[in-house]
């Protein structure tokens, strides 16, 4: 056994840390905010240029071919630093979902402009409140008509991979008359949302319908670095704070209630870690448990950066409450992350079937 | 990265196997079988003289001290497959192999290492942990128990005090001590560490009529209790060094578990809920249980990340605290869920439902794990110390006399 991350991906997210450092300050995140902006295209174009895009996409198609983990240490980095790109909704489901389930020619036409940065893909699979994964969208004679709502990072994407009647994919490119995008009001400012209507609109059957557990299993594992990453982020700012401010003549820092505070975000933010981490390798060496791995690194990501971003402002006060400081970054996309891709009910209904099954094979 | 054994570790794992197989069965303890506490510790001496013989003693240990000088990782693999079998292991194994010995090689003399150590191996001797006092726990260096020399020129030591919370102490042949040897200096400083037969005159163990209805734990008392001077484990004042060494052990070894979330799924789905489903069916429960069990699954692989890191020489230091910290609350929480599942019914169950007896048992014994071998409290301490670097608690005691203290 050899449970750490190997010294290249230690340097890889060392490299995506150094990027962001110069790149997304927290000042930077308040100019996006406050000019409106829909992302941060020159950070995008600058993960790209290292190569941080095509991580996981196939050499063939333009990637470093590279697997979970690898892709487990960038998303680290962006939660950390809260970065205002569609890294998740282009790479981590779009590119996968083509890489899956897209035909050879599909792959061939957007893997390559994902890879470079060139185009940017969403992953539209919710309709409103009901089911996470919904499928009144319907494909029919090449024309995809229905709604979804609320799709990530909308605005700017080139294609959509859209969850359809009967569980498959279908690829539609949005800058066409069939689709309407309407902007919605994000709680998460960093991450705008929108609703997208289809009126006919010209898409693509995907091929392999049920591709879908494995997209959302592989994303629930990278959705959990990137809730560690975001976690330590806070750890490490409410400790600084509180070792800096004083209160009745002594850090904030040497009192019991937060030490215990933090002390409680450290371990719950190292449990995920460690589910995060087993279930990168899962995805990449043990297919049969990646299910039960991704619901429980699911679970504790959510868990773990709940109680970080709560905490975290807490430790700061008043403070905590203003734009200038920086608590309200993690507050706001904590929220946003703790129920994308499904909340913490689904994912404890897949991990209790996980087990249950795994478990009535042992038997 | 790499979950999986490798190839060295796993001929490791086949070899303890191949060994387990031939002899655990026949010291298996039957599941619910019934002995007493003294055929317990017999059993436990047994099995430890098989291991003795097999050469699955003493794994870690240094080979020049009888060990057979293996490293973490091959201890933990021994440790998961004993784990299968349903062996009479307890402290009355455990305080001997994991705190006597370490300290015992490591603060002791030649001589004390030639006694105590290859018989401690064998299970011909057994031990018990003199340590907490009732004014005592998290603040151990507080102890007050002390020892002073005889007046007859002998050396020998005379021990006059209270213990507590001493597993075992009344079926064991000896004990590990720590007293005070000078109450004029600061509480750290002067303590100093022995070994005691409890076979001694002056010592009366009690047994403790404890909450769950067993009583493992033991008051000991100690009346003019005789130690020679040979059975003095570091200089003088040196205790606190000893107890520290012993302590390691101890954070390092919680980490095992009785019972973990599988089980608590099967009383779940063993327990209707009156509307033709389980309670695994209840939303409620669904969700405590399966958040519970994502924790549980994070903790294993943290500690195969503990591992690592031990295997390739670093420290884990109060990180390691996290597991035990993780794992009693959780063990608390999820046995009182369990226990409200069925209602009336897992308060008095009807005879023969012995899994809701086993919840019961679980919930009350939680308490000890909150509590035993780094409190929750202490814990988070560590943890917000040594790994965050935050500051210390305020200590009125540190640099004062120990006998000025109010106590």
């Amino acid at each position: 056994m050899n449970f750490d991350l190997s010294d290249e991906q230690k340097m890889l997210g060392e490299q995506a840390r150094s990027l962001l450092a110069d790149m997304s300050s927290f000042d930077r995140l308040r100019t996006l905010i406050d000019s409106g902006a829909e992302w941060d295209e020159p950070l995008w174009r600058a993960l790209a240029d290292m190569g941080f895009l095509g991580a996981a996409i196939p050499e063939e198609h333009g990637g470093l071919g590279l697997g979970a983990l690898d892709l487990g240490v960038i998303m680290e980095a962006l939660g950390a630093a809260n970065a205002a790109v569609p890294f998740m909704s282009s790479i981590i489901l779009g590119a996968e979902a083509i890489r899956l389930a897209g035909s050879e020619a599909q792959k061939a036409a957007w893997l390559p402009k994902l890879a470079s940065g060139e185009a940017v893909a969403t992953f539209a699979y919710t309709e409103g409140p009901g089911p996470v994964f919904a499928t009144g969208a319907s494909l029919a004679g090449g024309r995809l008509s229905g709604s979804k709502s609320p799709v990530a990072d909308a605005g700017i994407a080139d294609i959509a991979v859209v969850l359809v009647a009967g569980g498959s994919f279908a690829l539609v490119e949005l800058d066409q008359p069939g689709v309407t995008r309407t902007k919605l009001d994000s709680f998460d400012q960093l991450r705008p949302h929108y609703r997208l209507d289809f009126a006919g609109a010209v898409a693509e059957a995907m091929l392999g319908a049920g591709k879908l557990d494995r997209l959302i299993d592989h994303a629930a594992v990278l959705a959990a670095f990137e809730a560690v990453g975001a976690s330590e982020a806070c750890l490490r700012m409410a400790r600084d704070y509180a070792m800096e401010r004083q209160m009745f003549g002594r850090p904030l820092a040497g009192y019991q209630a937060i030490k215990h505070k933090l002390a409680d975000v450290a371990v719950a933010t190292e449990l995920a870690r460690s589910n995060a981490y087993y279930g990168g390798w899962a995805a990449e060496s043990s297919p049969d448990d990646l299910p039960a791995a991704a619901a429980a690194a699911r679970l504790s990501g959510i868990k773990c950066f709940e109680l970080a971003a709560r905490e975290n402002l807490q430790v700061h006060g008043g403070i905590g409450y203003t734009f200038e400081a920086n608590c309200h970054f993690y507050y706001r996309r904590e929220r946003m992350l703790a129920v994308h891709l499904g909340n913490r009910g689904f994912w404890a209904d897949r991990l209790l079937d996980a087990q249950r099954g795994s478990q009535a094979k042992a038997a | 990265m790499d979950f999986n054994d490798s190839s060295e570790e796993a001929a490791f794992r086949s070899q303890a196997r191949d060994w387990l197989a031939a002899h655990a069965p026949a010291h298996e303890l039957t599941p619910g079988e019934k002995i007493s506490d003294t055929e317990e510790a017999d059993r436990g001496r047994a099995w430890m003289r098989a291991l003795y013989e097999g050469g699955w003693s003493g794994l870690t240990f240094p080979k020049a001290l009888g060990g057979r000088g293996l490293s973490g990782a091959e201890a933990v693999i021994f440790a998961e497959e004993e784990g299968k079998y349903h062996l009479p292991k307890g402290p009355f194994t455990s305080i001997g192999t994991g705190m006597a010995l370490p300290v015992i090689a490591k603060h002791g003399t030649d001589a004390q290492r030639a006694r105590f150590i290859e018989a401690t191996l064998k299970g011909d001797l057994t031990w018990c942990q003199l340590f907490s006092e009732p004014a005592a726990g998290s603040d151990l260096a507080a102890l007050r128990t002390k020892a002073v020399r005889a007046d007859d020129g002998s050396g020998d030591w005379i021990v006059n005090g209270q213990k507590v919370w001493s597993s075992w102490a009344h079926l064991t042949d000896w004990g590990i001590l720590v007293v005070r040897t000078d109450p004029t200096l600061p509480k750290h400083k002067g303590l100093t560490f022995f070994v005691v037969d409890m076979k001694t005159p002056g010592i009366e163990t009690r047994p403790i009529r404890q909450i769950s209805g067993a009583s493992e734990f033991n008051e000991t008392f100690l009346t003019d209790v005789r130690i020679p001077d040979a059975n003095r484990i570091g200089a003088e004042g040196e205790g606190w060094a000893c107890c520290m060494t012993v302590l390691m052990g101890e954070r390092l070894g919680s980490g095992a578990h009785r019972s973990g979330i599988g089980p608590l799924l099967d009383y779940a789905a063993a327990t209707p809920d009156g509307h033709g489903g389980t309670m695994l069916d209840d939303r409620a429960v669904r969700q405590q249980l399966a958040e519970a069990l994502a924790e549980e699954q994070g903790e294993r692989f943290f500690q195969a990340r503990l591992r690592t890191m031990v295997s390739k020489g670093e420290n884990p230091g109060a990180l390691a605290g996290m597991v035990k910290l993780a794992y009693a609350g959780r063990y608390q929480k999820t046995n009182g869920l369990a226990l409200e599942l069925r209602g009336l019914a897992g308060i008095a169950p009807e005879a023969g439902d012995t899994a809701t007896g086993d919840v019961q048992y679980d919930y009350i014994y939680s308490t000890v794990m909150r509590i035993a071998g780094g409190a929750d409290e202490v814990l988070r301490n560590q943890i917000a110390e040594r790994v965050l670097g935050m500051p210390g608690e305020v200590r009125m005691d540190k640099d004062v006399p120990f006998e000025t203290l109010k106590g």
